[in-house]
C-alpha cells in the first residue's frame, strides 16, 4: 500500500495508451471495440485515484511526491539555471480532482457510446475525449505551476476541438442563412477568449518563478509551514494534529532528502508557498531591478494575474461569454468539459494557492466580487433562454461563480465541495438534456418520415426549421421518458439545493460561509456575496423549474415531443448513466455536512470533506450550520419551484407564442433583457470587436496597403532593384557574359572557316598528306641517324 | 652449294624504292580508280620485295612469312575494293576518283 503513490503517472498514461490505440487502430475496432478501449482508459485511471485515495488514507493523509527518472528531467537547463521537475502529486486536493476527473468521466465515456452512436467520427471522438482525460489528470497532478499549465493548455486546446467537433454541421444564421460554420466558430471563440485568461495566468506564473526561482507546490518531503504551525487555526487541532504526526513520519521516511535541504539555498530547499510564509514572515522585498516591491504587494499581482486566468477557464465575468457558445459541441463534451471538469480547473487553481490568496486580501476580495456577479449574471441570463442546454450553460456559468466566490471569502472546502457536487448534479443534467434532445430528433425523423410517406411536400421544409434542443418544441416527456424525467427532476431538485440532495449541502455552506464572513468577519464582500448569491440561488431553482416544467410537464407541443422515447439503441446506456449520477447526485452531499445540523450531526462524520482536504489546503476550515438560513433557503427554492410552476405550467409556450413574463407589461423588459443575454456579447462587439475589427481594416488600407506595399515595396524596394538589375543586365550581363560567350563561338567559327578548306574531297590530296605525314615521320625516326652521319 | 649470282641486297632495296616511288606517283596522279588501286598494288609489292630481301640478307623466315600475310591482305582488300569500285560505279556511272568529293569540308 505505501507502493499505490507510485501508480500514480497511470493516471496521465492509461488514457494516453488508450487514445494511441484508437488513433491508429479505430478505424478497424469498430463502435464496440473504440468504446470498450476509451472505456477501459478511463476506468484505469479512475482505478488509479481510488488506489491513491487508499493509500493517503492509510498512511495519514502525508502527501507523496511520485516521479519518473526520464521524465523528471524534461526542462532542465543548467546554464539557466532552470530545473523544472515533471512530478506528480498525490494529496487529498489532487486526489480529489482525480476522482471527480476520472469519475465522472468514465460514467460520461459510457455515456458516449449510446449517444455518439452511428456518428462518422465517432473514433475520433473517443480519441479527444481520452485526450482531455489525458490533460486534465497533467492539471491536477502536477507538483509545479509548470506542469499544471500544461494541463491547462491542453485541455483548452481539447475544449477547442471538441465544441467545433461538428465543425460541418448546418444551422440557421438570422443574417446568412443556412451556414455550416457556427460550430467552428464557437471554437474558435473559446480559444480565443481564453488566451486572454491564459496570457494572465502565464504572467502570474512568471511573476512567481521571479519571486521565488521554482515553481514547485511543495518539494518531496516538505511539510507546509502553516499546517505545521497550526498556529492558524487553533481550532482544527484534531485535523492537524494528525497532519502533523504525518509529515514527522514522511520526513523520517526521507532522511536524506532532509539533510540534503539543509545544505542547498533556501530557494533550491522549499516550494513556492513555504517560501511566501517564510518572505511574509520576514517582510522580505523582492527586487525586480530597477526597483523593488513588499512581498504583499508582489502576492496581490500574481493572484489577481492568477485571477484573469480564472475568468478565462472557469468562464467568470468578464471572459464568460466563450461558455454558452460552447454548447456546440457535443451533449456529453458538455457535460464533461464544459459543466463537471475542465471549467472547474479554474477552481482548483485558487484552492492550490490558497497561501497566495490568503496572504492577498485585496485579491481575495476581487475574487469574491467576481464570482458573485458572474453567479447572478449568469442565473439572471438562464431565466429567459429557449434553449435547454443555454439555460444549463448559463447556470454552469453561474455555479461556478459560487465556486469561485466561495474561495475568494477563503471557503476553500465549500468552493472544492460545491465543486464536487456540482459535478454530478451538473454532468447529470448536461447528460439528460442530450437524451432529450436526442430523443426530440429522433421524434422529429419519425414525424418527417411519416409525411414523407404521406406525400406531403413541407417535410423537408420542416426539417431544416426545426430545433430540437428548444423547450418550447417539447412538453410532456414525463410520459414518453420517465427514467429520464426521473433522474432529471433528482437532478433538478440537487442543483436548486432542495434538501437533502447534493446542491443543498454545497451551496447552504457557501450560502452560510459568505454570511460568516459578512458578519463575523466583518468584510464588506462578505455581504455583498451573501445578498447577491441568494438572489442567484433564488433565480437557480426559477430558471430549473422553469425548464422542468417545458420541458416535462403539460402537453407535448409538437408532434416530434410525442414521439419521443427512451427505449431504441443506445438509450439504455445512457438513462443508466443517468441513475447512477442521480444516486450520486442524492448521496454525494453526505461527505460534507456541517456540524450540528439536525438529525445528521450524531450520525455521520461532519465536514468530513473539508478535513479531508484541510491535509493539503492548510486555509480550509470548516464552515458551521446555518439552521435559520438553510431553513430559508429551501423554502425560498421550493417557493422558486412553484412560482416557475404557477408561471409556465398554466400557459404553455410554443413556439412562436411570447413568453408569459414577456406578456406581462411589469416583467416584459426585465425578459428581453434576458433573452438578449444582458447584450454581452452585443457590447462586447460593440467596444472591443468592432473598433478592433476598424483598426485592423484601417492598419490594412494604411500600413499594409499604403504605406508597405505603395510606398516600401512598390517605390523603395521595386525601384531600387530594377534600378540596380537594370546595371546588372545591361553592361554585366550582356556586355561581359554574353561577350565571352558569343565570342568564343566566332573564335571557333573563324578557325573553322579556315581549316575546312583542307577538306577537300579529292582523294589523292588526302593521300598526298598521309604521304608527308609518313616522310615527316620518318625523317623524326632517321634524326639520330642522319645526326650521326653529318658528324653531329 | 653456293649460288652462281649473288645479287647484293642494295640492287633489291633500290628497286623496292623505285616501285614504290612509281606507286605513290601513280595513286597521286592517276585518276581512274582501278589504276589507283593498281598502284596501291604496286606499292605493296614494293614493301614485299624490300621484306623478302631483307630476310634473305639475314638468312631469317620472318620477312618471307609477312609476306605472305601481305599478300593475304592485299587480297582481301582488292576484293572489298573491287565490290566498292563496281558500287560507285554503278550509281555515278564512272570511276573517275575526282568525281567523288562531296565529302568535303
Amino acid at each position: 500500500m505505501e507502493n499505490f503513490p507510485q501508480l500514480v503517472p497511470l493516471v496521465v498514461f492509461a488514457p494516453l495508451i488508450g487514445l494511441l490505440i484508437n488513433l491508429i487502430l479505430g478505424r478497424w475496432l469498430g463502435e464496440r471495440g473504440v468504446g470498450l478501449v476509451a472505456i477501459g482508459a478511463a476506468l484505469t485511471a479512475f482505478g488509479v485515484a481510488v488506489l491513491e485515495w487508499i493509500a493517503l488514507a492509510n498512511t495519514g493523509y502525508a502527501p507523496s511526491v511520485v516521479e519518473i527518472g526520464i521524465l523528471r528531467d524534461w526542462l532542465r537547463i543548467p546554464a539557466a539555471a532552470v530545473d523544472i521537475a515533471w512530478q506528480f502529486r498525490v494529496d487529498t486536493l489532487s486526489v480529489t480532482m482525480m476522482l471527480v476527473v476520472s469519475g465522472i468521466g468514465s460514467l460520461i465515456h459510457i455515456y458516449a457510446t449510446g449517444y455518439m452512436h452511428g456518428d462518422k467520427m465517432y473514433p475520433r471522438f473517443f480519441v479527444y475525449l481520452n485526450l482531455f482525460l489525458v490533460f486534465m489528470m497533467l492539471l491536477v497532478t502536477g507538483n509545479n505551476f509548470l506542469v499544471m499549465f500544461v494541463g491547462w493548455e491542453g485541455v483548452g486546446l481539447c475544449s477547442y476541438l471538441l465544441i467545433s467537433f461538428w465543425w460541418d454541421k448546418t444551422q440557421k444564421d438570422a443574417k446568412y442563412g443556412t451556414v455550416g460554420w457556427k460550430n467552428s466558430l464557437a471554437g474558435r471563440k473559446a480559444m480565443i477568449v481564453n488566451r486572454i485568461g491564459d496570457f494572465g495566468l502565464l504572467l502570474g506564473i512568471f511573476l512567481v518563478f521571479w519571486t521565488f526561482g521554482t515553481l514547485d507546490f511543495y518539494k518531496p518531503g516538505e511539510v507546509p509551514i502553516a499546517a505545521a504551525h497550526g498556529a492558524a487555526h487553533a481550532g482544527e487541532g484534531e485535523a492537524h494534529a494528525e497532519g502533523e504526526a504525518v509529515v514527522d513520519t514522511h520526513a523520517a521516511e526521507t532522511p536524506a532528502e532532509g539533510e540534503a535541504l539543509q545544505a542547498q539555498p533556501l530557494s533550491a530547499a522549499m516550494g513556492v508557498f513555504n517560501q511566501a510564509e517564510t518572505f511574509l514572515a520576514e517582510g522580505r522585498e523582492v527586487n525586480f531591478g530597477p526597483f523593488s516591491l513588499p512581498i504583499q504587494t508582489v502576492l496581490t499581482l500574481i493572484t489577481l494575474f492568477f485571477l484573469l486566468g480564472v475568468t478565462g477557464k472557469s468562464a467568470q465575468i468578464p471572459l464568460f461569454v466563450w461558455l454558452p457558445d460552447a454548447m456546440a459541441g457535443p451533449t456529453p463534451v458538455s457535460a464533461l468539459i464544459h459543466a463537471a471538469t475542465m471549467v472547474t480547473a479554474g477552481v482548483y487553481l485558487i484552492v492550490r494557492s490558497n497561501v497566495f490568496f490568503h496572504a492577498a486580501p485585496f485579491s481575495s476580495a476581487v475574487v469574491t466580487l467576481v464570482g458573485t456577479f458572474t453567479a447572478l449574471v449568469g442565473g439572471f441570463i438562464a431565466l429567459g433562454q429557449w434553449d435547454i442546454k443555454k439555460v444549463l450553460a448559463y447556470s454552469t456559468v453561474s455555479q461556478l461563480g459560487f465556486m469561485v466566490a466561495a474561495a475568494g471569502l477563503g471557503a476553500y472546502g465549500a468552493a472544492m465541495f460545491h465543486l464536487v457536487t456540482h459535478a454530478f448534479f451538473k454532468a447529470l443534467l448536461f447528460l439528460g438534456s442530450g437524451v432529450v434532445i436526442h430523443a426530440m430528433e429522433h421524434g422529429h425523423h419519425h414525424v418527417a418520415h411519416a409525411h414523407a410517406e404521406h406525400g406531403h411536400e413541407e417535410g423537408h421544409h420542416e426539417e431544416e426549421a426545426f430545433d430540437p434542443q428548444d423547450m418550447r418544441n417539447m412538453g410532456g416527456l414525463r410520459h414518453t421518458m420517465p427514467r429520464t424525467y426521473r433522474a432529471y427532476l433528482i437532478g433538478t431538485l440537487a442543483l436548486a439545493g432542495i434538501f437533502p440532495f447534493a446542491g443543498f449541502w454545497s451551496k447552504d455552506e457557501i450560502l452560510a460561509d459568505a454570511l460568516n464572513a459578512g458578519f463575523l468577519g466583518g468584510k464588506l464582500e462578505g455581504y455583498i456575496a451573501f445578498g447577491l448569491l441568494f438572489v442567484a440561488a433564488l433565480f437557480t431553482a426559477f430558471y430549473m423549474g422553469r425548464q422542468l416544467w417545458m420541458v416535462f410537464f403539460g402537453e407535448p407541443r409538437t408532434e416530434a415531443a410525442k414521439y419521443t422515447g427512451e427505449r431504441d439503441f443506445g438509450y439504455p446506456v445512457m438513462v443508466r448513466v443517468l441513475e447512477v449520477l442521480a444516486v450520486g447526485s442524492i448521496l454525494i452531499g453526505l461527505i460534507n455536512i456541517p456540524s450540528g445540523f439536525w438529525i445528521f450531526d450524531p450520525v455521520l462524520p461532519t465536514h468530513a470533506f473539508t478535513d479531508f482536504l484541510a491535509h493539503t489546503v492548510v486555509y480550509a476550515h470548516a464552515g458551521s450550520a446555518q439552521m435559520l438560513l438553510a431553513f430559508i433557503a429551501v423554502g425560498a427554492g421550493i417557493a422558486m419551484l412553484l412560482l416557475a410552476r404557477f408561471i409556465y405550467g398554466r400557459h404553455p409556450v410554443v413556439d412562436g407564442d411570447k413568453d408569459p413574463l414577456e406578456v406581462r407589461e411589469q416583467t416584459a423588459g426585465i425578459f428581453a433583457y434576458s433573452n438578449a443575454r444582458m447584450y454581452w456579447d452585443e457590447t462586447y462587439y460593440r467596444f472591443l470587436e468592432g473598433p478592433f475589427n476598424r483598426a485592423a481594416l484601417w492598419l490594412a488600407d494604411k500600413l499594409d496597403g499604403t504605406f508597405l506595399h505603395d510606398f516600401v515595396h512598390e517605390t523603395l524596394l521595386r525601384d531600387a532593384y530594377n534600378g540596380a538589375t537594370r546595371v546588372l543586365t545591361d553592361p554585366v550581363d550582356l556586355g561581359l557574359i554574353d561577350g565571352a560567350v558569343n565570342g568564343v563561338g566566332r573564335l571557333v567559327r573563324w578557325v573553322a572557316g579556315g581549316i575546312r578548306r583542307l577538306q577537300t574531297g579529292y582523294v589523292r590530296v588526302y593521300a598526298l598528306s598521309v604521304l608527308f605525314g609518313a616522310l615527316l615521320i620518318m625523317v623524326l625516326l632517321l634524326a639520330p641517324l642522319l645526326r650521326q652521319m653529318l658528324g653531329m | 652449294m653456293q649460288p652462281t649470282v649473288f645479287v647484293p641486297t642494295d640492287l633489291y632495296v633500290m628497286l623496292s624504292a623505285v616501285l614504290f616511288v612509281m606507286g605513290v606517283l601513280g595513286v597521286l596522279i592517276r585518276r581512274n580508280a582501278i589504276l589507283v588501286f593498281m598502284s596501291v598494288e604496286l606499292m605493296l609489292n614494293a614493301g614485299n620485295l624490300a621484306l623478302v630481301a631483307f630476310a634473305r640478307q639475314w638468312g631469317l623466315a620472318n620477312g618471307q612469312v609477312f609476306v605472305f600475310f601481305v599478300m593475304t591482305v592485299a587480297a582481301a582488300e582488292v576484293a572489298v575494293g573491287l565490290a566498292l569500285i563496281v558500287a560507285i560505279f554503278r550509281t555515278k556511272r564512272s570511276i573517275d576518283i575526282d568525281d567523288l568529293h562531296e565529302m568535303k569540308g
